[in-house]
């Protein structure tokens, strides 16, 4: 949890020389529908290095889900529009067909789901589910595929592996199968690891057995990590970077101690301040962020977030803010941001003025 | 464990169906106005039809008749034929395993394509071709039996004459009811194909609508994203990973489809002219051999309640959720 | 100055349409059907969610060919266009037609019979026999099965003592009927009626008891309903339809129910089970919702509760199932008349104009298959408007 801390090393803008894994360079992936062209990811750029962890936060509908499926190229072949680069270990992988991709799948990058109990197929063993990855890239015998799923097991830390693996998925608890999607996602050992949501369907309690359990496996595998999720306290202390998304666009990036320390956009702000403390008094008013996240076939003009902004000014929702660097390392898209005293000044008005945002956002201070 | 207790279930509903169904149709016929010696001897005297009816029983109280019945076909004796005096389970015998070739080639045939018809259809939803293929199989569907016996018959019978419109030779099954019989299968097969196409058709087209919305649910789920995000090739995910979750529905109407099968089975049977239980049914009803038509009736019956259970059987094998479910019922 | 009202939730529970289009795309989206989601394409059974407004042009077909059938049958039927005599027979007409071997003949477009009888006429006034007894068994389905199927689902795992004491002595009585029949008349030497009542009373008696003692209706109506779905329909119908008819001599004396009515009613008898079983998975998940638990708490009675909130709902259902239903029957009449029961000559239905004249098919073809399109035509029709009924309702739950 403290490593994190210091593994800050800022990531770099420049384009292939930095060596990383995974660059990501203005990802777009709009869909054809017959309300119109909806631009689920638009714009999105990012690297990531072998060994790190980056987390990518943000409400239901702002792409995060679409962009991870867009990286890994798990998209239907129709109505689909993308744009942009991502290259992998130096290749481009927008080039290439289903068939070049399926090398990847599974050997190269790796894909953990929302729910385990959908993830897994109910009419097949375990074990199965497990070999049959191994089977695919690795041309091993059956024995030995079967070791090293009872070794993957072990890994994950289910009891009794030998016997699980005639089991069904049915027969396991939400937090064995999630342990087991893990141990599937890692069977060919991945350099990269999405990770969508992986937490949101289990109780809490095994949440943060699973989160280290992910943790401790991308240590020893010096593995890559995306780790999707709309909650920040999942992402505080397990990623080395942070990338809050709206509206399909990338609004602020940081390593996460300083992201957590020094934010700038108002969304990041909105975000963790509507996340219940322990030390609030009980019956503290939880700070919501009003409105509904935007129309994505018909975005607003101007800042996509301005609408539910507490800080939001009419430059705001003219003008369109481009993704500025400020400090190395650390991005964000704003006009007003947090902590500066054109964001303060604004905010003043706004609550002045009645703005509900500002408002609820006055209401809930406790930062 | 759970298999004694599906054994258990089913036998009781062997059993309560036996007794209804035989009652009810003991009862049925036996009002059907109409006297069988009538038809044996229309010639004959009041006294003598009088002292037939006696021996064949009919003169007996009702329910007396009825267990004498019951009992019969307790101990495997399914009456006698009116006319001939012949054992209808002779006559089980004979045409039993010529209906039951029929309708597994037909459901054979239905399945062979149905399966690839269904999962390409699923495969290429939404597509041209799947438009065409789903357009053919509502066209098909609304094909009665009877006129796609008729036309098969007429245009391949008559016009092309590929094939023959009438008549049997004996196949594998049939030496196991009668030693007999030995088969000629080159013969038995170019005479059972068109009934058994005929009634295929039928079949093919809801097998493979049923397959296709199955499998659309199915290839919508999150473990076929998972199975596809760890590299397998997309034809082991259609039919290794797909088909196995939505070949139940299937399974299950395949079962219950068995009860319209039979009937369609009775009338391709009259129209191509194959002497299977189908075609004796007719003739039973026709002639008035009540008996006959009872037996035939509850045989029918049993074989249904018997090839549920099988369906049943099949069902827990394919889905263990449903053997973990029956275990702890 | 005043802005919207702020809106509820948390972060993270918001999905706008567009994310679901999205998530869905997604999911669906996999080996190439997101089209078909985005699109609200019709799913081969209806299962789709349709966005278009109004019937689509394949329906309007549908129902136009219908109307136009339905239309020559009453014309035909009442008298007012007959375009000939069904009866009568032209000599030099016989067997000739389109496609025949024998050639057509002038002034009969659509060729004659083999006893001479001009094609058009028979069929007009075979499509009123079809089409009444089609009608008429499905009404008599539709009628029994649909309100013991909505009696089953409403009362369905409820306590209803009535109910269960009802159908329970119902049942009851008839196992007691035969096994205490059987007993009474065979060991004991009980004349038969006596027996049957006896044995009848004391069963109903104890399915009574049992009845109220459970109180589950439903239970007791799937039973029936599966044991007479043991038995293929067409046998039960074939008995049913011979029993009701009579033999040939009192037919021949003009006695013995008239056919139509008899294939009605055993067609009807047949397609009860079948209807109810759709009537009543239709009800059971309509019953279960919260409206009517929210009428019981208001303390309307239960008639009252099925007719004003559950009918509407369960009739969409009932409906499409209907119309699949009449296009069976019409199928049926035709079997069973292939079968040698049914409609007796020469009054004409479509089924027995081609099983008068099968004999003929190599010969003169044009009988069969005149005959034939018009059916398919008919039951093709039927099924597309049920289906096109079925997925405007959405009636997933209305599935066996």
């Amino acid at each position: 949890m403290t490593e994190s801390a210091s593994a800050t090393a800022p990531t770099t803008r420049a384009a292939s020389d930095s060596g990383a894994l995974l660059q990501v360079t203005d990802v777009k992936t709009h869909f054809e529908t017959d309300r119109g062209l909806v631009r689920a990811v638009d714009g999105v750029s990012f690297t990531l290095e072998r060994g790190k962890t980056l987390g990518i936060v943000g409400e239901s509908g702002c792409g995060k889900t679409v962009l991870s499926r867009s990286i890994m190229g798990l998209l239907p072949k129709r109505g689909v529009v993308r744009s942009g680069s991502i290259v992998f270990e130096g290749r481009e992988l927008t080039d290439l067909g289903p068939k070049e991709m399926r090398e990847y799948w599974g050997a190269q990058m790796s894909m953990i789901f929302q729910d385990p109990m959908t993830s897994l197929n109910p009419v097949m063993k375990i074990g199965k589910q497990i070999t049959e990855s191994i089977r695919q890239h690795l041309d091993v015998t059956k024995e030995f595929a079967d070791e090293l799923a009872i070794n993957l097991l072990n890994s994950v830390r289910i009891p009794e592996p030998e016997a699980r693996m005639k089991e069904y998925p049915h027969q396991l608890s939400g937090g064995m199968r999630q342990r087991v999607c893990i141990a599937v996602a890692l069977a060919c050992g991945p350099k990269l690891l999405f990770a969508d949501e992986p937490t949101t369907a289990l109780d809490v309690t095994v949440q943060a057995q699973v989160l280290d359990l992910m943790a401790a496996q991308q240590r020893e595998r010096y593995m890559a990590m995306v780790l999707i999720t709309h909650d920040l306290g999942v992402v505080a202390g397990r990623a080395d970077e942070i990338a809050v998304m709206y509206a399909g666009r990338i609004v602020e990036k940081a390593p996460t101690s300083e992201l957590f320390s020094n934010m700038k956009m108002p969304y990041t702000e909105a975000l963790l301040s509507s996340i219940p403390k322990l030390e609030d008094a009980t019956h503290t008013r939880l700070a919501t962020i009003p409105g509904r996240p935007p129309d994505l076939v018909n975005p607003p003009a101007g800042c996509k977030f301005a609408p539910r902004c507490a800080y939001a000014q009419d430059r705001c929702r003219e003008e369109e803010p481009p993704l500025i660097e400020e400090k190395p390392g650390h991005m964000y898209r704003c006009w007003f941001p947090v902590g500066t005293p054109e964001g303060a000044a604004a905010l003043e008005r706004n609550k002045r003025e009645g703005v509900v945002a500002a408002v609820a956002l006055a209401q809930a201070e406790t930062l | 464990m759970e298999l004694a207790k599906l054994i258990g279930r089913r036998a009781v509903q062997l059993l309560v169906v036996l007794i209804v169904v035989s009652f009810f149709t003991f009862l049925l016929i036996r009002l059907l106005p109409g006297d069988p010696t009538d038809a044996i001897i229309p010639f004959g005297t009041e006294e003598q039809k009088r002292l037939l009816r006696e021996d064949l029983g009919l003169e007996k109280g009702f329910f007396e008749q009825y267990w004498d019945y019951v009992s019969g076909l307790a101990q495997g004796d399914l009456g006698h034929q009116y006319s001939s005096g012949r054992p209808v389970s002779d006559l089980v015998e004979q045409s039993l395993p010529i209906s039951l070739q029929l309708m597994i080639y037909a459901q054979v045939i239905a399945l062979l394509f149905a399966l690839p018809l269904g999962v390409f259809a699923a495969y290429r939803a939404g597509t041209k071709s799947d438009r065409a293929i789903n357009t053919t199989g509502f066209a098909l569907l609304a094909v009665p039996n009877f006129v796609l016996a008729l036309v098969l018959s007429y245009f391949i019978g008559a016009e092309l004459k590929w094939l023959p419109t009438s008549g049997y030779a004996p196949g594998w099954l049939d030496p196991l009811f009668d030693p007999s019989r030995s088969p000629d299968i080159g013969d038995h097969i170019r005479y059972m194909l068109l009934p058994a196409i005929t009634l295929a058709v039928g079949q093919i087209a809801i097998y493979m609508r049923l397959l296709r919305s199955d499998m659309i649910a199915t290839l919508q789920e999150n473990f076929i994203t998972m199975a596809k995000a760890k590299g397998i090739p997309n034809r082991r995910i259609l039919w290794r990973h797909a088909l196995r979750p939505s070949s139940l529905t299937l399974l299950t109407v395949a079962g219950l489809n068995v009860g319209i099968l039979i009937g369609g089975a009775i009338v391709v049977e009259v129209i191509y002219g194959i002497p299977g239980m189908g075609q004796k049914i007719g003739q039973a009803i026709f002639s008035r051999e009540y008996v006959e038509l009872q037996s035939y009736v509850v045989v029918i019956a049993v074989l249904f309640v018997l090839i549920n259970f099988f369906v049943d059987f099949l069902y827990s094998v394919l889905d263990p959720r449903i053997r973990r479910a029956r275990a702890t019922t | 100055m005043p802005e919207r009202p702020p809106e509820t939730a948390l972060v993270g529970e918001i999905e706008s349409p567009e994310e679901q289009i999205v998530e869905e795309s997604i999911e669906g989206g996999l080996l190439g059907q997101s089209a078909e989601i985005e699109a609200g394409a019709v799913i081969a059974g209806g299962e789709g969610r349709r966005r278009k407004a109004g019937l689509g042009f394949g329906a309007w077909l549908a129902i136009g060919w219908l109307v136009f059938i339905v239309l020559i049958a009453v014309l035909a039927k009442t008298g007012i266009l007959t375009w000939g005599d069904p009866e009568e027979s032209f000599g030099e007409c016989a067997r000739k037609g389109p496609f025949a071997d024998e050639g057509t003949a002038d002034g009969f477009l659509l060729g004659c019979d083999s006893n001479g009888r001009d094609m058009i006429p028979r069929l007009a006034l075979g499509a009123w026999t079809s089409l009444l007894v089609a009608t008429g068994a499905i009404v008599v389905g539709f009628v029994i099965g649909g309100l013991l199927g909505m009696l089953a689902g409403y009362f369905g795992g409820k306590q209803s003592r009535i109910g269960g004491v009802i159908a329970g002595a119902f049942v009851g009585a008839v196992f007691g009927i035969i096994i205490g029949g059987v007993i009474f008349a065979v060991a004991i030497g009980l004349g038969d009626v006596l027996a049957g009542v006896l044995g009848g009373v004391l069963g109903a008696a104890l399915g009574g008891f049992a009845g109220w003692r459970k109180g589950d209706l439903d239970t007791y109506l799937t039973g029936i309903f599966n044991v007479m779905l043991s038995i293929p329909a067409i046998v039960l119908a074939l008995s049913l339809t011979a029993f009701l008819l009579g033999s040939a001599e009192e037919a021949a004396q003009g006695g013995g129910l008239p056919p139509e009515l008899v294939l009605i009613i055993a067609i009807g008898v047949v397609s009860i089970p079948l209807v109810g079983r759709i009537a009543r998975a239709s009800a059971l998940s309509w019953a279960q919702r919260d409206f009517v638990l929210a009428a019981r708490a208001q303390g309307a009675k239960h008639a009252r509760i099925m007719v004003r909130e559950l009918l509407p709902n369960v009739l969409p259902a009932m409906f499409s199932i209907s119309l699949l239903g009449i296009a069976i029957a019409i199928v049926a009449e035709g079997t069973l008349a292939i079968l040698g029961v049914g409609v007796r000559p020469p009054t004409p239905s479509w089924g027995n104009i081609i099983a008068l004249d099968r004999g003929n098919l190599f010969k003169s073809p044009h009988i069969v298959f005149e005959a034939s399109l018009l059916i398919f035509l008919t039951v093709l029709a039927l099924n597309f408007l049920g289906d096109v009924v079925r997925s405007r309702f959405d009636v997933r739950e209305g599935g066996i």
